[in-house]
């Protein structure tokens, strides 16, 4: 009898304390608060692997002229969520009242946005105000709420204690899985950065190569035909013929001319002191 | 005799009005030239613990300032780029803590910040019970606590890596630019060298210069 006694107190307790745990998480979002403009966004940023969910809640109070103080609560508030997932696709789109919370779970590892924005309707009451919002956001284990778990299934103490744990190093578990996923990404990058230099150091070795070739050919024609430099590589070729190669010396008295095989236009006459020269040519030509 | 379940009741509220732990994980963007200011009340004598890192942006820095309710600076630090800094609160009240980045110009950074007010509050409500902890229990509670600080090793790694792949990002698209932009200018500095060169002398055509005829 006794012991019918005692188990039905405990029953009762743990009602109590349900509801208690509640009426408190839903009524008070106490802890961290910021202040918001009219207009303004907020974006927050949860980096989560995947089939992580995520748990919002905020709370939002309107700061009064007259009594310069943070009313406890403006109904016709609300504030307007709005989560991206990491490719860009909207994932929650919401307006909630100026009490809320919002849940998503991810379906893809990477950078979610959260962001929020007041979406007051009666703007009258804003005019130059500042809103203060409460927030809270918990994600993976830090969603589960334990003692409810434990009235719904029935968990003694220790069995509470081990699902815990459980939860734990599943979510350890899963940040390992996204940490090899984001190291792949990484190792990606860099290979590509190694690509691009090695491509772009050998591309500009080529072009700087190119370019100075182009460069000296360009103006040594240029001062050929200006005639600011006399025309020769070897003695005395001339700026047409520069680029074909005479066909034979000639060697005659003091003169020496050379050029292009007879019949094949004038031969040019050179002064005498390329004589010698013409003369080592013939050597060395031949 | 009081009913035991309104004492107990009583006895949760107090625990859990005064014991009221809590952890708050953000990771936001703060704009250039701007400062972002979050508040939380605290209790006296709880121990609180700030940490942020800045994520990506610039050179990774980030001015942060701790201010207690009577306006005291309690942490200062200017362009920093990870910091930890514990502290017990002194008095009830509204503590403030701020981050500026009006240094920068035209980078925008992303700061985590990870804000803890006294301990994690507790998996049952009869945690302040008197009875010990039987072994099993008391074997779970530091497993617990070793995995919760595997899983803190694991988002302090978590933020590095994202700092070192945002790097590696800015790298991989400034070497991008780069490359292009310098072969172009090379291009061209080296046509506008030539026609350059040539202009002078065309200018000086008429007046008969020649060299070395």
């Amino acid at each position: 009898m006794a012991g019918v006694w005692a188990r039905q107190l405990r029953v009762a307790m743990w009602h109590r304390a349900l509801l208690l745990l509640l009426c408190l998480a839903l009524s008070s979002v106490q802890g961290l608060y910021f202040h918001i403009g009219e207009t303004e966004k907020r974006c927050f940023i949860e980096e989560i692997p995947d089939e992580t969910m995520v748990i919002g809640n905020y709370r939002t109070q309107l700061w009064d002229k007259q009594t310069e103080t943070f009313l406890p609560s403006t109904p016709g508030l609300g504030m307007h969520v709005e989560v991206k997932d990491p490719d860009g696709k909207v994932v929650l789109s919401r307006q909630y009242g100026s009490e809320g919370r919002f849940t998503f779970t991810s379906h893809t590892p990477g950078d979610h946005q959260i962001c929020l924005h007041s979406n007051s309707t009666r703007m009258t009451i804003f005019a130059g105000g500042k809103l203060r919002v409460h927030l809270d956001i918990q994600v993976g284990e830090h969603t589960n709420n334990y003692p409810e778990i434990a009235a719904k299934d029935k968990l003694t103490e220790l069995q509470l204690r081990a699902r815990q744990l459980l939860d734990q190093v599943e979510q350890i578990q899963k940040e390992q899985n996204y940490q090899r996923y984001r190291e792949e990404r990484f190792r990606m990058t860099s290979e590509s950065t190694n690509q691009r230099v090695l491509w772009w150091s050998i591309a500009q070795t080529v072009i700087l190569i190119l370019t100075g070739i182009w460069q000296m050919r360009h103006l040594k024609s240029f001062f050929e035909a200006k005639k600011l430099v006399p025309s020769q590589s070897r003695a005395g070729l001339g700026p047409r013929s520069s680029k074909r190669r005479p066909f034979h010396w000639r060697w005659r008295g003091r003169t020496c001319w050379h050029g292009p095989a007879p019949g094949q236009g004038r031969p040019r006459l050179m002064p005498f002191p390329c004589c010698s020269i013409c003369f080592i040519g013939k050597r060395q030509d031949r | 005799m009081p009913r035991p379940g309104s004492v107990w009741a009583a006895a949760l509220l107090l625990a859990l009005a005064l014991g009221r732990g809590g952890c708050s994980e953000i990771t936001f963007e703060l704009p250039d030239n701007a400062k972002q200011c979050f508040y939380e009340d605290i209790t006296q004598g709880t121990k609180c613990t700030l940490e942020f890192q800045v994520i990506t942006g610039g050179h990774y820095d980030v001015d942060c300032r701790l201010e207690d309710p009577d306006g005291v600076v309690l942490y200062k630090e200017m362009k920093k780029q990870y910091d930890s800094f514990t502290f017990t609160a002194s008095r009830n009240g509204t503590y403030k803590f701020c981050f500026s980045n009006e240094f920068s110009t035209f980078t925008h950074k992303t700061v985590y910040f990870d804000f803890q007010v006294g301990e994690d509050p507790p998996l049952f409500p009869s945690e302040n019970r008197v009875s010990a902890l039987t072994q099993m229990e008391s074997a779970c509670v530091s497993i617990h606590e070793a995995l919760k600080s595997v899983i803190d090793y694991q988002t302090h790694f978590r933020l590095r890596e994202a700092q070192g792949r945002s790097r590696a990002e800015d790298l991989n698209t400034r070497v991008a630019y780069w490359s292009i932009g310098e072969a172009i200018i090379l291009l061209v500095v080296s046509i506008g060298q030539v026609f350059l060169l040539k202009s002078f002398f065309s200018d000086k055509r008429t007046t008969t210069t020649r060299v070395g005829s």
